[in-house]
């Protein structure tokens, strides 16, 4: 086994360093005042980077899949299933903070929402995933048809979070008639403290995906 | 005469208040006592605390896989 990125610190301390600037500035910072919201504007460095991290890991997943069915090569097959694990976690964290953040400012935990209904959607796509995992037995087969699968799962997905959505209206900002955060809302003082938010949460996704990834990596030469 | 005066005095004075009190229903309620008080300071302090005992953790999750990895290595 050779030394990986997996193996360097710089990326973990960075990653800490970043989430410790958020749990700072996102108690501290200046945020806008908004009517309804208040104060749970702070949420957006805790919830809608989960969905961000999230992103991202599924966009690796779908990455290493496209490259396991370049190379065939285990490793690849293994880092796609790891990202989409992780991902998973992600995403079940988002909808857990999102459904507190809208009993208190929609009134409910559940509304019928586009963007609600679609990350649902979206997350069952990818619950189907690791079900047809699990129902091969054969490695180099299952490797293969979930490597399709989550190349079309991936699609799937940024149609139901990021375009239908979009089209119809919807609670969440930059939907339907709503202003985006980008428009007003999001201010360069939010924008300072979300965007190294969003790396720190993808960062510890990726540390923590890494783990299993090696792991497994050990069982399997293990058993060999 | 005067009483005109007297009139539209107190309807522009009752306009003002009334545009003030319009003013103090839109402002946004915030945490700001508790911003003042420092309060704040104890969750930050303690919100930090946690993400460094997990931080810890992670780094020692992260050494211990790393010698089961030399260890393997070296067989």
């Amino acid at each position: 086994m050779k030394t990986t990125i997996a193996h360097a610190w710089w990326w973990k301390i960075l990653a800490l360093i970043c989430l410790f600037y958020t749990y700072y500035m996102g108690f501290l910072g200046e945020v806008p005042r908004m009517p309804i919201l208040n104060e749970t504007i702070r949420n957006l460095y805790f919830h809608v980077t989960m969905w961000m991290a999230m992103l991202v890991l599924m966009l690796c997943n779908a990455i290493y899949s496209i490259k396991y069915l370049g190379n065939s090569k285990p490793y690849a097959d293994i880092v796609a299933e790891e990202c989409a694990r992780m991902a998973m976690v992600f995403g079940v964290a988002g909808l857990i903070t999102g459904m507190v953040w809208a009993n208190y400012t929609w009134g409910a935990p559940w509304v019928n929402d586009p963007q609600l209904n679609g990350t649902a959607a979206s997350m069952l796509i990818y619950a189907a995933y690791f079900i047809l995992r699990n129902a091969i037995a054969d490695d180099t087969k299952r490797a293969r048809l979930s490597s399709v699968y989550s190349i079309f799962a991936f699609v799937m997905m940024v149609v139901f979070i990021l375009i239908i959505p979009k089209l119809n209206d919807s609670l969440h900002p930059g939907k339907g008639g709503n202003p985006g955060f980008n428009k007003y809302d999001l201010d360069s003082n939010m924008r300072m403290v979300f965007y190294p938010a969003v790396i720190g949460w993808t960062l510890l996704g990726v540390w923590m995906m890494s783990f299993r990834v090696r792991i497994t990596k050990l069982e399997k030469h293990y058993h060999e | 005469m005067n009483r005109i005066i007297s009139k539209t005095a107190v309807l522009t004075l009752s306009i003002f208040m009334s545009l003030h009190s319009f003013a103090r229903a839109q402002e946004i309620e915030m945490a700001d006592t508790m911003r003042s008080e420092g309060k704040i300071y104890v969750v930050v302090v303690i919100a930090a605390l946690a993400l460094t005992i997990l931080s810890f953790y992670m780094f020692r999750i992260d050494r211990k896989v790393s010698k089961l990895e030399k260890e393997i290595n070296k067989r």
